[in-house]
């Protein structure tokens, strides 16, 4: 029953997060705060699984969360600094923290190996979303070659995230 | 000889690059620069007391991980590090952090 429920959470969660992406054609400002937004909500998952787990393998993974997405989110934030640009809040953004605000609680009633394969599990959801968000919808309608070229370099960066999580997801648990 | 007047220590590796361009049987340096989540070549001929250093230009921490586990180097933002290669046969390799960058080393 267990399983069944989380199941249900994460296919819940896959679709709400594949229409929160799917707003209309977001504008540079909008797209940088999207942006943002999901590198710090994977910061804040990667905080809460080191404050939870013991599993040498998940700890592992949330400290490269921890380094790869504040890396990038600097980056991001030298950016928009760099082309006076102020990201601008918006509905897409505001359904990402309100749903990683609902996993965060749900996580937080977990522990051990449960916590673990909930973390993992989501981590794959959660990068498979952004990613898909990324090339569909962020990169085809950011119109500075900048912000194109980072968002770019991101998906790069988080289908590695994606691919690590899926190999511990498989493999140890 | 310019080597055998060097002990043994990472400045070796440096005298073997100079060695390389007199005597083309030293082993040389083969530099594999990380660059836009790459390893660039991501596949390079080497032979047995070649060096592969690997250079990070990449803004993230990386590492050049072996598929069979014989080596685990870490590559933090913006340093190098050195292997050298001490038996023949290919060596498929790939970064723990992200997986999606491969490479291979194919010594002679």
């Amino acid at each position: 029953m267990r399983t069944s429920s989380a199941s249900a959470l994460i296919a819940g969660f896959l679709l709400s997060a594949a229409a929160a992406f799917a707003a209309e054609k977001p504008t540079d400002p909008e797209i940088a705060h999207i942006a943002y937004t999901a590198g710090a909500i994977d910061i804040e998952a990667a905080q809460q699984a080191l404050d939870k787990s013991k599993t040498e393998s998940v700890r592992t993974f949330a400290d490269d969360m921890l380094r790869d997405h504040k890396a990038v989110n600097d980056k991001a934030l030298a950016l928009v600094k760099k082309l006076n640009v102020t990201p601008a809040d918006n509905d897409t953004s505001k359904a990402l923290v309100a749903q990683a605000d609902a996993k965060r609680q749900e996580l937080a009633k977990l522990s051990g190996a449960a916590f673990d394969k909930a973390y993992i599990d989501n981590e794959v959801a959660y990068h498979k979303a952004v990613n898909t968000a990324l090339k569909d919808t962020l990169i085809p309608s950011a119109s500075n070659g900048e912000l194109k070229a980072l968002l770019e370099t991101g998906l790069k960066i988080f289908q590695g995230h994606q691919q690590h999580a899926e190999h511990l997801a498989a493999h140890t648990m | 000889m310019m080597r055998a007047s060097f002990p043994y220590s990472i400045l070796a590796a440096v005298a073997l690059w100079t060695a390389t361009a007199r005597d083309a049987a030293a082993g040389q340096v083969i530099v594999v620069k990380i660059i836009d989540m790459a390893f660039s070549p991501a596949t390079v001929k080497a032979k047995v007391g070649d060096v592969i250093e690997w250079s990070n230009a990449d803004f993230l921490d990386h590492t050049a991980t072996a598929n069979d586990n014989s080596f685990d180097i870490p590559l933090a933002t913006g340093e190098s590090a050195r292997l050298e290669l001490k038996r023949r046969g290919t060596v498929s390799y790939y970064c723990r952090v992200h997986p999606n960058m491969i490479g291979s080393i194919d010594v002679e």
